[in-house]
């Protein structure tokens, strides 16, 4: 959904001239998009809000660096921020009590408390070397306790044994009971799924919290949660005091916008997510994740970064000025084809091209063969300095001295002078059309991908 | 309390938001941009989606409107109206006579969405007219997947199919469905694991269960009901793409609108899809499982 998030946001800066800085109109308009983006990666309305005006004074003013375009720089902005929000406290398991510590998973029917409660023990027996006991509270799903003994057993992980028709008070009672007889060292309770809403159900749980009294209370949450995430996060939050999220489901692809709404609002880290169906799938939360996928935007992300460091500035504005004169030698096909080496791929030299994610997009799906990239350096190596500057004078004997000293052949030489001649046609209209952007071009000709291929 | 009654209660919260909101929002004199902006923002936090709320403003925005008309009462009617056009024609009565017997029924839908409890509540609703069911326990993955629909049917009263922990879920539904066939079962009802949609292995089982029911019957499963979980964000419109993809989804059944922000998503699935609502969930106990009744639902979402 948001592969063309940059483009939505291209368009709106083609309105506005480039200027050294950000100013408030671009930043504004910039929002405006991406905070759409965010609602429609399910971040909740209050919590997108208050994000977007946190992070428009941090945007203003910025300086944009030659080489990017301001809807780059600002999606980078925007990340830096979801990353701050997102993540933050030291995001580990707190044991740091009198033995047996204990833990309470609460949450939505349906939201993964089970499973999570059986990775989370074996997480903390494998790192912590720890002693558990697992205890299922849920008597009104048919056959929940059962599902946890059963996880518990094929684990290896001690479970309660299950006595029918107990209440979950009594469990609890029974549950600390045994522990301490058996010398526990964490106990992990998995409550029933509850609705937020349902007084008699929260009533329960803050019972059972009092009499608990855990050291860690986890709000098990589906990544797939909508608007209602903010209303769930709240009145666990409220009823239970939590200290800590656990995401499940993060290996689907829903956009997980759920994660910034309930670390916004419950002000609690985010401690793990569930990345699958197995024991062992569950990953200690990294915001830079969740941001991505968020914004969807971490390939930009990364390209900012990496064009920050590696691209020589002078280098750039030489290229642009030829580019500007409707001039692109292979010497500047050469430089080009170092500097897409050392920055990681066609796709992302293209990409930096300003106004350009319209063809980064053909150029993804026309799969190009990158190590195509190489033996065209070899070809331009193998050209004189008269033929590298003037390409009209290759003719036949010349292509076959080039194809032989590059170890490659006439065909090959043949496509790289074809492509050339497009691309100087292209940086031609660049030109007229102002020079930074392709404006009302669809795009590259498809020959161009055929002869990368 | 009757299941209207209950269905309102549980969407009182939302609905009592929603009037407020478009309370405010139209006190304001005049449709202008800042009122269009408080009533997509309104839309957008029941789930409803941006796309869906775009194309919504902009319907309401075109129109013009006499100084009479600009009241709250007005809008209300006019949102009202519009979202009724969507959800009546998906509205379709699901407890009717089966065409064919025995009738097949496949679950699906990501996990945690309530498959194995809508089944209970499902059987429930059916057998009130006297009629035969078979389960399929296909869910043979989650650990006591199987206890749980066991519990159900024993609750319910229908008989079930299982096979061990691990084994193949489509050779589950092969012995259900011929075990319902060759037992004049009126309907054969098949439970399968959650999965997410864009696990390909997962799909890819999903798939094998359908090739298996077909070499029965060409003609099954005369239904496939994607269960979707009312919490679910906009997530839910990948996840009928994409079980689409498999086969057919000839209905929805929406679990958990007992919860607060409710509605939204099944106004957006109904507006793209067109795929039949056949049943809301509102609840845990076994009656908590009624028709989608457009009206109903629309009347408990808007006013109360």
């Amino acid at each position: 959904m948001f592969e063309n998030l940059t483009g939505k946001i291209e368009d709106v800066f083609s309105f506005f001239k480039k200027g050294t800085r950000l100013n408030e109109e671009q930043v504004d308009e910039g929002l405006r998009k991406i905070r759409q983006a965010l609602l429609e990666s399910d971040v909740a309305l209050s919590v997108a809000k208050e994000f977007i005006a946190n992070v428009k004074p941090k945007a203003i003013g910025q300086e944009v660096l030659k080489s990017l375009t301001p809807a780059q720089l600002l999606i980078k902005i925007v990340n830096d921020e979801l990353i701050k929000v997102l993540g933050g406290e030291n995001s580990n398991i707190n044991l740091n009590t009198v033995p047996p510590a204990k833990m309470l998973f609460v949450g939505l029917q349906g939201s993964g408390k089970t499973t999570t409660s059986v990775k989370i023990a074996k997480y903390i027996e494998k790192n912590f070397n720890k002693k558990i006991l697992l205890s299922s509270l849920d008597v009104y799903r048919p056959a929940a306790q059962k599902q946890l003994e059963f996880l518990g057993n094929q684990n290896n992980i001690q479970t309660l044994p299950i006595i029918e028709g107990q209440l979950p008070i009594e469990i609890t009672q029974r549950t600390l009971a045994t522990a301490n007889l058996s010398g526990t060292d964490v106990i992990i309770f998995d409550t029933a799924g509850r609705t937020q809403i349902d007084s008699v159900m929260m009533a329960e749980l803050n019972n059972l919290k009092k009499i608990i009294n855990p050291i860690e209370t986890f709000l098990v949450a589906d990544s797939l949660t909508g608007q209602d995430a903010v209303n769930i996060a709240n009145e666990f939050k409220k009823t239970v005091d939590l200290t800590g999220v656990i995401l499940t489901r993060i290996d689907g692809d829903g956009k997980g916008g759920a994660a910034l709404s309930m670390r916004s609002v419950t002000g609690c880290p985010i401690k793990f997510l569930g990345t699958g169906e197995k024991v062992d799938d569950l990953e200690i939360f990294h915001p830079q994740r969740i941001a991505n996928r968020i914004l969807g935007m971490g390939d930009v992300v990364s390209l900012v970064e990496k064009v920050s460091q590696n691209l020589k500035r002078e280098e750039v504005e030489e290229l642009e000025e030829n580019f500007k004169k409707g001039q692109f030698t292979f010497n500047d096909y050469l430089k080009q084809i170092r500097q897409m080496k050392k920055i990681g791929g066609m796709g992302k030299i293209i990409g930096m091209i300003p106004g350009i994610s319209k063809i980064k997009k053909q150029i993804d799906e026309a799969d190009i063969d990158e190590s195509i990239l190489n033996k065209q350096e070899a070809i331009i190596l193998s050209m004189t300095k008269k033929e590298r500057d003037n390409p009209k004078i290759i003719e036949g004997s010349r292509k076959k001295r080039i194809a032989i000293g590059s170890g490659t052949d006439i065909t090959l030489v043949n496509k790289l002078l074809k492509q050339h001649k497009m691309m100087t046609i292209m940086m031609k209209k660049m030109s007229q059309s102002g020079g930074r952007n392709f404006g009302g071009m669809e795009g590259i000709p498809p020959e161009l991908f055929n002869n990368l291929k | 309390m009757n299941f209207f009654k209950k269905l309102k209660d549980s969407l009182k919260k939302t609905s009592e938001n929603f009037t407020k909101g478009i309370g405010q929002i139209f006190d304001k004199s005049k449709p202008n941009v800042e009122t269009l902006k408080d009533l997509e923002e309104f839309l957008i936090k029941s789930d409803v989606g941006v796309k869906f709320v775009n194309d919504f403003s902009k319907k309401i925005a075109e129109k013009k409107y006499l100084k009479q008309e600009l009241t709250k009462e007005n809008f209300l009617k006019i949102i009202s109206n519009e979202i009724k056009n969507i959800l009546k024609p998906v509205e379709k009565n699901f407890f009717f006579e089966p065409i064919t017997k025995p009738y097949v029924i496949l679950i699906c839908g990501v996990n945690g969405v309530g498959k194995t409890t809508t089944i209970g509540k499902l059987c429930k609703k059916l057998k009130k007219n006297n009629k035969k069911i078979i389960v399929g326990a296909a869910d043979t993955f989650r650990a006591a997947a199987i206890d749980q629909l066991e519990l159900w049917c024993k609750k319910v009263d229908v008989e079930i199919i299982k096979s061990p922990l691990g084994s193949d879920p489509a050779s589950v539904a092969y012995k259900t469905f011929e075990t319902a066939k060759n037992n004049q079962f009126d309907y054969c009802i098949i439970d399968t694991a959650g999965r997410m949609q864009n696990k390909k292995n997962l799909m890819e089982e999903f798939s094998k269960i359908i090739r298996v029911l077909k070499k029965i019957d060409i003609n099954t499963p005369h239904e496939t009901i994607l269960v979707l979980d009312a919490t679910t964000g906009q997530n839910a419109i990948n996840q009928i793409d994409e079980f689409r993809k498999i086969t057919p989804i000839t209905g929805i059944i929406m679990t958990k609108l007992d919860g607060t922000a409710k509605g939204g998503i099944l106004i957006a699935i109904a507006h793209q899809f067109k795929i039949p609502i056949y049943a809301i969930g509102v609840g845990e106990k076994e009656d908590d499982l009624d028709n989608f009744v457009a009206d109903e639902f629309l009347e408990a979402f808007i006013k109360n």
